[in-house]
């Protein structure tokens, strides 16, 4: 589950993690009130951030051609201005896709004066099992061309999990982004704080892009995180009750939050060929399938390995929803699963949706006699296939027809 | 013969009194597998099924019924505890099958594992399979949630991070009188127990195993990682298949671990490393036997 960055710099700020100071809003009034706050505590600017899950936010541009998600304002007449034209207006990214984001909160935060700039991230090292911390000196640019251009600039560390990281690696790492003076120690638990929320809160990445030497108003120096970026474990959200309640359906796809109501795992993709398919492992293989022969996958869905009548049904619902859906694929190995449930399931899905689009079904494994049998004796118009090359031939045949 | 288990293997059972596990273990009992005691806190003096002897811990099911083998059903929240508890009595296998442990618990069980003899194979994982020589491989050791009855005794191995793709595999094989040495189902999580290395090893060491069908995902560089060692020490034919080549960048495609990250993970990385170390690797998924007959 993805954060936006206000909540992400709410939890690192629990953390002990320096984060410029603002709040989020939804309305232009608010807007203001927190920027007025901010001018009175001496700030001589801020900044307002739309808060969306989307990088590309400052390039993005909105539908009614108003440039730009990221601004920096003098006054509050301006963040009032601009907190209008954004609030309620949908923006589009390298990353949001041609229909764009609406933009419903905004951050409005100290402007900070930035000294230089780094990165820092924590993440899971698959091929170790082991957290894995990342800082490099390349700060506020795409790390992965940093990654490409410039292997050297970033330094990786992995932490001994059950040891935590300890205070000493912390300052190497502080050093390593060429800090000195007693700007080392305030680096050092900037980073200690960042591991501690990647751990404790059961992130599967905390990334801090960029991470800032900043000017105080009286020109001393700090480290801060200027913006920040953290997805959570879904699987462990059952223990971070307050995290859990950040979850923003306005971010996720409806079709794919209504499939989660009926534990099903769709994905919705850009072709024409719907598929349904028990195991997810089978199911992206499916999607291969339909590839190979020519055609183009609509969704990914797996409807589990004991998908009952019901899922079945809400299945076939959420995929009609899409109106790209120009065939549909039902390939089922019942392995423990009765392959006669499903048979009666697709019928019964097939009747209510009063289907009129191609059907081709691959049945195999446990029962599946029986529901070869309920399938051709529904009087449902459908397209049997052998196996799944043979089915996913058929309906791509019947999608381009 | 065989890898892992042996149709004699005794197995134990922790979460044996859940639905879940329930249904399983009479599944395995069955298939004529040795499944020896079962294990839920609170519950010893009871039977399952006025059958299998249930304990209060593992330790205490492993002293009485000589289990060498456990599997895991018990939820997400209490799997760590428990596949911990199975490491701490001393089994030489363990296998998760729980789907939706928290990385975090998992990442902290692999580091307690370091130096221990006990094998943990998963979590979120089918389970292993060595099929019986009776009708529809009746007789073998089931461990998990694969069908049984797919299966036929031979001299194929199976590694798979992927349930149902495993039995599109075995009955591929099945289907063309292929039957299998063992088959292996070790997750689609991304802290694994055990890797696709570390199974192929030991297909690679079984004087049984003829041929390996080595089934992947998108995510991580565990393939690649077994490409490369196949490619320098693998004395037996590999047939390949990877799941995933249309899947889309930073979408977590069902399983926990099958995900495109930072360019990292591609099907098209993992299938050129794969051809380069000599696998045969699967057009499409309808073809994962036929790729391997045609080099054994």
């Amino acid at each position: 589950m993805n954060l936006h960055e206000y909540q992400a710099k709410q939890l690192l700020a629990q953390y002990g993690v320096e984060v410029p100071g603002g709040q989020p809003c939804t309305t232009a009034d608010e807007a203001r009130s927190i920027a007025e706050k901010l001018f009175t505590e001496g700030h001589e600017m801020v900044v307002m951030k739309i808060q969306i899950h989307s990088g590309g936010r400052g390039k993005g541009v909105f539908k009614d051609g108003f440039k730009g998600g990221v601004h920096l304002c003098k006054t509050a007449d301006d963040v009032h201005q601009k907190a209008m034209a954004m609030l309620g207006n949908t923006i589009v990214t390298k990353q949001t896709g041609e229909a764009g984001r609406q933009v419903n909160t905004l951050l409005v935060a100290s402007a900070e004066k930035i000294v230089s700039e780094f990165y820092l991230a924590v993440l899971l090292d698959r091929d170790t099992s082991q957290p894995l911390i990342m800082v490099s000196s390349e700060g506020g640019v795409d790390i992965e061309e940093v990654a490409e251009t410039n292997p050297e600039a970033i330094v990786k560390l992995q932490v001994d999990p059950l040891l935590g990281l300890q205070p000493y690696q912390a300052r190497n790492l502080a050093k390593a982004l060429g800090l000195t003076g007693k700007l080392i120690h305030s680096g050092a638990k900037l980073i200690l704080g960042v591991y501690k929320t990647w751990w404790e809160c059961d992130a599967s990445m905390v990334e801090i892009n960029p991470l800032c030497v900043v000017e105080n108003p009286d020109g001393s120096q700090k480290i801060a995180a200027v913006d920040a970026k953290i997805s959570v474990d879904g699987n462990a959200l059952y223990r971070h009750k307050d995290i859990a309640e950040m979850r923003d359906l306005n971010e996720e796809a409806e079709l794919e939050v209504e499939a989660s109501k009926f534990d099903l795992n769709y994905i919705k993709l850009d072709g024409n060929v719907a598929c349904l398919v028990n195991g997810a492992g089978l199911a992206m293989a499916t999607m291969d399938a339909i590839k190979h022969y020519g055609g183009d996958p609509a969704n990914f869905l797996d409807v589990g390995g004991g998908a009952t009548k019901e899922q079945v049904s809400a299945a076939f619902q959420i995929i009609l929803k899409d109106p790209n859906v120009k065939a549909i694929l039902v390939n089922i190995f019942g392995g423990i699963m009765n392959c006669n449930t499903i048979a009666e399931g697709v019928v019964a899905a097939a009747e209510e949706t009063h289907l009129s689009l191609p059907l081709v079904v691959r049945l195999e494994g446990n029962n599946v006699e029986a529901g070869r049998k309920t399938l051709a004796e529904s009087g449902i118009a459908l397209i049997t296939a052998d196996s799944m090359a043979d089915a996913a031939k058929k309906v791509v045949s019947e999608a381009a027809a | 013969m065989a890898i892992l288990v042996k149709p004699d293997t005794k197995v134990l059972v922790q979460g044996i009194t859940g639905s879940f596990g329930g249904r399983h273990t009479q599944l395995s009992l069955e298939y004529g597998s040795q499944i020896v005691a079962g294990v839920t806190p609170g519950k010893a003096g009871q039977r399952f099924e006025d059958q299998v002897p249930i304990f209060d811990s593992v330790q205490e099911a492993v002293k009485e019924s000589g289990a060498t083998a456990s599997a895991i059903f018990v939820p997400p929240p209490f799997a760590a505890d428990a596949i911990l508890e199975a490491v701490d009595a001393g089994l030489e296998l363990v296998v998760a099958i729980t789907e939706g442990i928290p990385v975090r618990d998992m990442i902290e069980v692999k580091a307690a594992l370091k130096g221990s003899a006990t094998r943990l194979v998963g979590p979120n994982c089918p389970g292993i399979v060595t099929p019986g020589t009776g009708e529809n491989s009746h007789g073998g050791c089931r461990i998990g949630i694969s069908p049984g009855y797919i299966h036929k005794a031979g001299d194929i191995g199976v590694v798979s991070r992927s349930g149902t793709l495993t039995y599109e595999a075995v009955w591929q094989l099945t289907c063309n009188g292929l039957g299998q040495s063992t088959c292996v189902g070790i997750g689609g999580d991304p802290v694994p127990g055990s890797t696709h290395l570390d199974i192929i090893k030991l297909f690679n060491d079984d004087p049984d195993t003829r041929g390996i069908i080595m089934i992947g995902e998108i995510g991580g560089s565990a393939e690649e990682e077994a490409a490369a060692w196949i490619k320098e020490n693998c004395k037996k034919p590999v047939a390949g298949f990877i799941a995933g080549t249309t899947a889309p960048p930073g979408r977590r495609m069902g399983h926990a671990g099958a995900i495109i990250s930072g360019g990292k993970g591609t099907a098209e990385a993992k299938i050129e490393a794969m051809e380069d170390a000599g696998i045969s690797v699967a057009e499409t998924p309808s073809q994962m036997a036929e790729a391997l007959i045609k080099i054994l």
